[in-house]
C-alpha cells in the first residue's frame, strides 16, 4: 500500500469525504437508459457555479450606488481586463441558466419525474426556480439602466396588492420610490441567493441520490443490469454535453452578446422618464403575460404567483400512477400543448397588452393572453386530475433491459420570440453594410479617423463620450503624440494649489467629457432638449448603427402636410414622434477630410457612425477574435467528447 | 452490482486510452485557459496602468526640503539636497551600512543634487517623517520612521533600526533641468 492510499484512508477513518465522493459520484447506480435530456441538470449546475464565479469578479469592481452603478460597469466593460467578458458570460449566463432549467423542468414534465417517491426532489427544483428568479430579478437592476429601474418598479409595485401592500413596497424600497437603498439592498441580496441556491442544489441531489434517476420508460429499476456506475458513463456524457452548450453560450458571448438585452438598459436610469416599451427578460415573458392578460390587478397578481406556485402541487394534481408520458397517450398530447401554451404566452408577452394579431383574423393581444391563461391553468387543475382517472395507458415494459430509447437532441431555435417588438409608426430602417458587421467584421480604420473627425468638429459642440478616455484612441490609429495633442485641445477642471477650481488642458487619461456642465445648463442651451452622451448610442437604440444612420440622413426641411412641427423642432421622420430637437447635424461641407476630400452627408453619417459604433464597443475585434478562438476549442473538445462517449459506451449492452 | 450490464472489457485499451488521454488534457488545458480572464481582471485596470507615470516639476522645491509626490498610489519624496548633505551621503563608508549602497548609485549622474525615493519604511511601511527640516529626521539627518525607530540618512539609506532596506529609488528621468517623469526609465519624447 503506498503512502498516498494511507493517507487517503487514514482521512476516510475521520471524514468519509473519499468513499462519499466514491459512493456519490463515481459508483452511483445510474439507470443505463437516460437519454440526452437527462444532461439539462449537470448543465444547470456547472452554469451555477460559473456564474457565481462571475457574479464574485464582477462584484470585484462593481459599485452599488446610485451614482456610480451605470458608470462603473462600463468601466467593467472597457477598462478592467477581460471585464467585457466577464460581464457578457454573466449577462448571457442568466439566460443561459433558464434555458437549461426551463428544459430540465419540461423533461421531468414529460418522464413523471415528480411522482413518487420523488415529490420533495421536484418540490425542492421548485424552490431553485423561485430564487433564480428572484436573483435574476435583482441582478438584472445592478446596472441601474433604464430597463433596471423601471423592471425594478414595476416588480416590486406587484406587492402593493397584498393587504398592508404600500407598508410592504416601501419596506422593500427602502424609501419612497426605487433608489439608492433598494440598490444596495438588491446588491447585497443578488450576491447572497446564489448561495441559497447552492444549499437548496445540494438538498435537491441528496432527495436525488435517495431514490436515483427517473428514467425515459419511468418505471423503477428491478434488476441489477438496470444500471450502470455514473462515472465513466454519464461523465462523459455530461462532458459531451457541455462542449455543444459551450458552443451555445460562447456564441452568444462573442458574436451576439446583446441579443437578449434591451437596448434601453443601456440608457442610465431616469426615474422620471419610463421607456415606451417595458418588457422583462425573456424567462419572465409568460407570467408577465399571464399578470397582464387578466384585467383585475389582485387577480393578476395572484395569478402570476399562482402559475409559479401550482408546480409546488404538481405532484399531487398528477393522478396517474404511471410517470411517462411514453405509455400515456393522452397526456402526451396534453404536454405538448402545454408546451406551446408556455410559448405563446412568452409572445404575448413580449408584445404590448393593446397589438392586434392581423394575420390571426385580428386577434387581440389580450384574448390570447386569456386563453394561453385558461389553458396554463386547466392544464394543471383539469388534465392532469382527470388524465389521471380516465387515461388507459399503454402496457409497461417489465424492466429497463427490455427497450432502449433512443433520442436525439433538439436544436433550440425557438428563443427568436422575444425579439418582435417593433416599432408603430416610425418607418422602419433600411440596413446599411457596415465594416463591423458580421462576425468577420473590423473598425475600417480610415472611417473611424474620419468619423473622430466630424465627432470632434460636429457632434461635440453639444455631446460628450464619457465613457471614451483620449487614449481610447489608439485603437483608431493615432499614435501617443498625436492623442496627447488631441486631449490638450479640450480643458478639464482642476484644483489649483490655493484651492479655486481652474481649466487645464486634458490628459489622454481623461475622458472625452461634453461641453455641458450639467443637465440643466445643457437643456438651456438645447431648447429643453438634452443632448445625451454618444457612448453607448449605437447600443442604446433600437436599430443600433442603423437606426443612428437613418436618423442623421433623413431630415427633411419641409415636413409632410400633416405634421405640425413646434418651435425649434425638425421633422425627422425616424426620430419616435416625428420631432427632434437636434438641429440637421450633418450638411455637405462642415468637414474637409485631411485628404482634401469634401464628403457627402451620406458618406459623413457613415463615417460617424461607425466612430460611434467604435465608441459603443471598443472591445468588439477582440471579443470576436477570442470568440473564434473559444468557438474552435469547443469544436474539437466536444468531438473528442462524442468519440470517448461512443467509445465508453460500446461496453453497455440494450 | 453493476458489473453484470458491462462486457467484459476488451484488450484492446491503446486507442481509448489514447483518446481519453487526448479529452482530458484538452479539457484541462481549456479549464486553465478559462481562469486566465479571471485571474487577470484583478490586475490594475488599463486606465490605471495608463496612468503609472507622473510628471514633477522641481522647480518649486527649497534646498534642504523635500516634497511628497503621489505615483501609483504610493508617496514619492523628491528632495533637493544641501551641499552639505551632499558631502554627508557620499563620504560615509559602506562598512558602516545596513544595507550597503554607494549614493552615485541612488542619484542620477550630473544630479547629485536630487534625490527620489519611495517614502515607505522598508520595515512595515509606514512613512518616515523628515521631508521639511522642522520635522524629526534623526541623527543621521535624512528621515525617521515614527513606527519603530527605523531611521536613514540624507541618501535614503537605513542606518539604524528594525528596518532592513534602505528606501527605495523608483525609475524615473530627467526630462530637463527642472522636470523629472517618475514611473519610467527613459525618456521618450513629449
Ligand atoms: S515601519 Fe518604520 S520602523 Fe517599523
Amino acid at each position: 500500500m503506498d503512502s498516498i492510499t494511507k493517507v487517503i484512508r487514514w482521512i476516510d477513518y475521520r471524514l468519509p469525504f473519499f468513499s462519499f465522493i466514491d459512493h456519490e459520484l463515481r459508483g452511483y447506480p445510474t439507470p443505463k437508459n437516460l437519454n440526452y435530456w437527462w444532461n439539462f441538470g449537470s448543465l444547470a449546475g456547472i452554469t451555477l457555479v460559473i456564474m457565481i464565479l462571475s457574479g464574485i469578479f464582477l462584484a470585484m469592481h462593481y459599485e452599488p450606488n446610485t451614482k456610480e452603478a451605470f458608470d462603473s460597469v462600463e468601466y467593467i466593460m472597457r477598462n478592467i481586463n477581460y471585464g467585457w467578458f466577464l460581464r457578457y458570460l454573466h449577462a448571457n449566463g442568466a439566460t443561459m441558466f433558464f434555458i437549461v432549467v426551463y428544459i430540465h423542468m419540461f423533461r421531468g414534465l414529460y418522464y413523471g419525474s415528480y411522482k413518487a417517491p420523488r415529490e420533495l426532489l421536484w418540490m425542492l427544483g421548485v424552490i431553485i426556480l423561485l430564487l433564480m428568479m428572484a436573483t435574476a430579478f435583482m441582478g438584472y437592476v445592478l446596472p441601474w439602466g433604464q430597463m433596471s429601474y423601471w423592471g425594478a418598479t414595476v416588480i416590486t409595485n406587484l406587492f402593493s396588492v397584498f393587504p398592508f401592500g404600500e407598508s410592504i413596497v416601501e419596506w422593500l424600497w427602502g424609501g419612497f420610490s426605487v433608489d439608492n437603498p433598494t440598490l444596495n439592498r438588491f446588491f447585497a441580496l443578488h450576491y447572497l441567493f446564489p448561495f441559497l441556491i447552492v444549499g437548496v442544489v445540494i438538498l435537491h441531489l441528496i432527495a436525488l441520490h435517495q431514490h436515483g434517476s427517473n428514467n425515459p420508460l419511468g418505471i423503477d429499476r428491478k434488476e441489477p443490469r438496470d444500471s450502470i456506475p455514473f462515472h465513466p458513463f454519464y461523465t462523459v456524457k455530461d462532458m459531451f454535453g457541455l462542449g455543444l452548450f459551450g458552443l451555445v453560450w460562447a456564441y452568444f458571448i462573442f458574436f451576439n452578446p446583446n441579443f437578449f438585452g434591451e437596448p434601453d438598459n443601456y440608457i442610465p436610469a431616469n426615474p422620471l422618464v419610463t421607456p415606451a416599451h417595458i418588457v422583462p427578460e425573456w424567462y419572465f415573458l409568460p407570467f408577465y403575460a399571464i399578470l397582464r392578460s387578466i384585467p383585475n390587478k389582485l387577480l393578476g397578481v395572484l395569478c402570476m404567483f399562482g402559475a409559479v406556485m401550482i408546480l409546488f402541487f404538481l405532484p399531487w394534481l398528477d393522478t396517474s400512477k404511471v410517470r411517462s408520458a411514453t405509455f400515456r397517450p393522452y397526456y402526451k398530447w396534453f404536454f405538448w400543448g402545454f408546451v406551446i401554451d408556455c410559448f405563446i404566452l412568452g409572445f404575448v408577452g413580449a408584445h404590448s397588452p393593446d397589438h392586434i394579431f392581423a394575420d390571426f383574423g385580428n386577434l387581440s393581444n389580450q384574448t390570447l393572453g386569456q386563453l394561453t391563461t385558461a389553458f396554463y391553468f386547466a392544464f394543471f387543475l383539469l388534465a392532469l386530475p382527470l388524465l389521471g382517472i380516465f387515461e388507459k395507458h399503454k402496457p409497461l415494459p417489465k424492466s429497463l433491459s427490455e427497450p432502449v430509447l433512443k433520442k436525439s437532441i433538439i436544436v433550440l431555435t425557438l428563443l427568436t420570440l422575444s425579439h418582435t417588438c417593433s416599432a408603430e409608426d416610425t418607418p422602419s430602417i433600411p440596413q446599411e453594410k457596415w465594416s463591423f458587421e458580421g462576425p468577420f467584421g473590423t473598425y475600417n480604420r480610415e472611417d473611424l479617423q474620419h468619423g473622430f473627425q466630424i465627432y470632434q468638429q460636429v457632434c461635440s459642440t453639444c455631446h460628450g463620450l464619457k465613457h471614451v478616455r483620449y487614449r481610447d484612441l489608439a485603437a483608431l490609429g493615432y499614435n501617443a503624440e498625436e492623442i496627447k495633442a488631441i486631449a490638450a485641445e479640450y480643458k478639464v477642471e482642476a484644483i489649483d494649489e490655493d484651492g479655486n477650481v481652474i481649466e487645464k488642458p486634458a490628459t489622454p487619461i481623461d475622458t472625452i467629457a461634453g461641453p455641458y456642465k450639467n443637465e440643466k445648463a445643457a437643456r438651456a442651451a438645447n431648447n429643453g432638449a438634452f443632448p445625451p452622451d454618444l457612448s453607448l448610442i449605437t447600443k442604446a437604440r433600437p436599430g443600433g448603427p442603423n437606426y443612428i444612420y437613418a436618423l442623421l440622413t433623413s431630415y427633411e426641411e419641409v415636413p409632410p402636410k400633416e405634421v405640425q412641427i413646434a418651435e425649434g423642432m425638425h421633422y425627422n421622420p425616424y426620430f419616435p414622434g416625428g420631432q427632434i430637437a437636434m438641429i440637421p447635424p450633418l450638411n455637405s461641407g462642415v468637414v474637409t477630410y485631411d485628404n482634401g476630400a469634401q464628403p457627402s452627408v451620406n458618406q459623413m453619417a457613415k463615417d460617424v457612425v461607425t466612430f460611434l459604433a467604435w465608441a459603443a464597443e471598443p472591445e468588439l475585434e477582440e471579443r470576436k477574435r477570442m470568440g473564434y478562438k473559444v468557438l474552435i476549442y469547443f469544436a474539437i473538445f466536444t468531438g473528442l467528447m462524442y468519440f470517448l462517449m461512443k467509445r465508453i459506451w460500446a461496453r453497455v449492452k440494450d | 452490482m453493476t458489473e453484470g450490464t458491462l462486457k467484459p472489457q476488451s484488450h484492446k485499451p491503446t486507442r481509448r486510452d489514447f483518446l481519453l488521454l487526448t479529452a482530458s488534457a484538452v479539457g484541462a488545458v481549456g479549464t486553465a485557459y478559462f481562469t486566465w480572464p479571471f485571474i487577470d481582471s484583478m490586475n490594475p485596470a488599463a486606465d490605471i496602468l495608463a496612468q503609472s507615470t507622473i510628471d514633477v516639476d522641481l522647480t518649486p522645491i527649497p534646498e534642504g526640503q523635500a516634497i511628497t509626490v503621489v505615483w501609483r498610489g504610493k508617496p514619492i519624496f523628491v528632495r533637493k539636497r544641501t551641499a552639505e548633505e551632499i558631502r554627508a551621503a557620499e563620504q560615509t563608508p559602506l562598512s558602516e551600512l545596513i544595507d550597503p549602497e554607494a549614493d552615485q548609485a541612488r542619484v542620477k549622474k550630473g544630479h547629485d543634487q536630487w534625490l527620489i525615493v519611495v517614502g515607505i519604511c522598508t520595515h512595515l511601511g509606514c512613512i518616515p517623517t523628515g521631508n521639511k527640516p522642522t520635522q524629526n529626521r534623526g541623527k543621521y539627518g535624512g528621515w525617521s520612521c515614527p513606527c519603530h525607530g527605523s531611521l536613514y540618512d540624507t541618501s535614503g539609506r537605513v542606518r539604524h533600526g528594525p528596518a532592513p532596506l534602505n528606501l527605495s529609488v523608483p525609475p524615473y528621468a530627467f526630462l530637463s533641468e527642472t522636470h523629472i517623469r517618475i514611473g519610467t526609465d527613459e525618456v521618450t519624447h513629449g
